[in-house]
């Protein structure tokens, strides 16, 4: 025991590596703030208080007519069976895809055993088909389904899909990596497979993360499929757009609040679900 | 030969040596109980022996063959035929008993009956069986972080005896359960491998339990073995010897000093 004492340092061997990586952080991060010319004194700026008051002052009052409020109860919903079946879509593409790139369920990294190398090369088409779906931005997705199925909610949804299936993708698989892989491993240990392990070991322990982190990005969708209404694919953007355009500022100021009811919807049923499946 | 270990050094990803120039044969259905103090290379012999480990040097034969030789599908094979214990169950905290029991057999099971086991439980009866020779089959359907970590332990337990295995390995088992108990689970480990014909190896804290049960007896430190004997050829300057760098006294089950009277061997007084 003495002689072992003898042997470790005092010194944390963790700090260096530490004070390292910090500053390789600050060093990395700085050069945003310069190029995306960020600079809080214009916002201050006399003028452009004006303009930005001008601007915000149209939104008041609400537009509560009967006319816009049924126009709007439409669009709600449809924004919400965008969003909705786009998740759908979108957890249909990630399951699939984050069980394949999960590392912790590779037989041949125990030991490693036979196998090991063509493993690895297996995870690597649907980490890239991941990275692909995500990389591009669901508007330029929507854009291409609209010119696919013509204008209208169906382009919206299958934009959704691909984008938010490649982060639901990655996400699943950190989600799966990061929770107690020991109850998966232990199972492949005993000679099960990959899927009764990830049944059994994985799912179970990481369920309320994946359950949450999905409601979130169904929250997401929601706001993504505004932008997505720009360009023709339906719901609430496309009142929006219709909206601004007139330059009816009451109109879009009811539509925000209506997101921001949304988006409380939204963060209730994350509340409750958490609840259930903790 | 159930298990042949010739000259078997493993060290670990972080440079550790766990395990130095280790020779072990254990026949089939021999039962084997391995002591020793903390961190000399228990669990990591148990886990070389579960195949889920591989060997830096020397060589290892597991029911009839080198592990490491196989291809994929034999490697599943062999491992479906070996059960493990852990000390720490890997089970999830959400998941019922039920089914971590029935996970037992998911390496003998085609994967659609496992994955139809997760909708319903396919063999109530078979895991409540196993629960009941553990005391808790009144768990069945309870979720595991009801558990206390005693009660865990013997749901692992119950898993491997669900399993139905070739080799069980144990590591620890009885960590968390309380003396009486502790002896009726490793009986009953040592009941199963007796009835079924299979080999048993258990590293045990508590050396009584091991001098009790086990007809032999291995003791681990520093990664290698210091002796390896029946119960009634080990004294216990040999003991003292082996936990000399953990305490000055040998590890029992209740704390309470060892005393195992065996006729026609002279024993010193434990501490003198």
């Amino acid at each position: 025991m003495r002689s072992e004492a003898a042997i470790i340092p005092l010194r944390d061997p963790a700090a260096l590596p530490r004070l390292g990586l910090t500053l390789l952080i600050v060093v990395l991060l700085w050069p945003g703030f310069t190029l995306a010319e960020f600079d809080l004194g214009v916002l201050f700026d006399p003028r452009n208080r004006e303009i930005m008051g001008k601007f915000l002052g149209t939104f008041f009052p609400l537009e509560l007519s009967a006319d816009f409020l049924r126009l709007l109860l439409k669009s709600t919903l449809e924004t919400l069976a965008i969003a909705t079946a786009g998740m759908t879509i979108a957890m249909a593409v990630a399951l699939p895809l984050s069980f394949m790139v999960t590392r912790s369920l590779s037989i041949s990294r125990i030991g490693p055993g036979p196998g090991r190398w063509s493993g690895r090369a297996a995870r690597v088409p649907p980490r890239f088909t991941l990275m692909f779906f995500r990389s591009i931005p669901e508007i330029l997705w929507a854009l291409l389904f609209v010119r696919a199925v013509g204008l209208g909610p169906a382009a919206g949804v299958l934009a959704i899909g691909i984008t938010y299936g490649g982060m639901l993708g990655k996400v699943y698989s950190e989600i799966f990596e990061s929770g107690d892989t020991r109850p998966a491993v232990a199972l492949l240990e005993t000679g099960s497979g990959r899927l009764a392990a990830f049944g059994y070991g994985m799912w179970p322990v990481a369920l309320p993360e994946i359950v949450s982190y999905t409601v979130y990005r169904w929250e997401c969708a929601v706001r993504a499929s505004v932008i997505m209404g720009f360009v023709g694919a339906g719901g609430l953007g496309q009142q929006m757009e219709l909206s601004m355009r007139m330059l009816s500022g009451g109109e879009v100021s009811t539509i925000l609040l209506v997101f921001l009811l949304l988006v409380v919807l939204a963060d209730t049923v994350s509340a409750l679900l958490r609840k259930v499946t903790a | 030969m159930s298990i042949s270990l010739h000259q078997i050094t493993l060290v670990h990803a972080n440079g550790t040596r766990a395990l130095n120039g280790v020779n072990l044969d254990v026949g089939a259905g021999e039962r084997v109980a391995v002591i020793g103090p903390s961190g000399a290379g228990k669990t990591t012999l148990l886990r070389l022996l579960a195949t889920a480990l591989r060997p830096t040097s020397g060589a290892l034969n597991v029911l009839g063959g080198n592990p490491w030789r196989l291809d994929r599908g034999g490697l599943r094979r062999l491992r479906a035929r070996i059960g493990m214990v852990h000390q720490a169950p890997p089970i999830p905290p959400r998941q019922r008993v039920v089914t971590a029991v029935l996970a037992g057999r998911l390496g003998r099971w085609p994967f659609w009956k496992g994955l139809s086991s997760l909708i319903y439980p396919v063999d109530i009866a078979g895991a409540r069986a196993m629960l009941a020779r553990m005391q808790i089959a009144d768990k069945l359907f309870e979720r595991c972080d009801r558990l206390s970590g005693g009660q865990l332990q013997r749901v692992g337990v119950a898993r491997v005896l669900y399993q139905q295995p070739d080799l069980i390995l144990t590591d620890e088992p009885v960590s968390a359960v309380d003396p009486a108990l502790s002896d009726h689970v490793i009986g009953e480990l040592n009941r199963e491998a007796i009835a079924r014909g299979v080999t048993l190896v258990a590293s045990l804290h508590a050396v009584d339990l091991a001098l009790h049960w086990f007809p032999r007896i291995v003791g681990v430190k520093a990664g290698e073995i210091a002796f390896d004997l029946p119960p009634v050829r080990i004294t216990d300057d040999m003991l003292r010897d082996l936990y000399a760098s953990e305490s000055t006294v040998v590890p029992t089950q209740a704390g309470e000093p060892l005393s195992m009277p065996a006729p026609g061997i002279r024993r010193k007084p434990l501490c003198s």
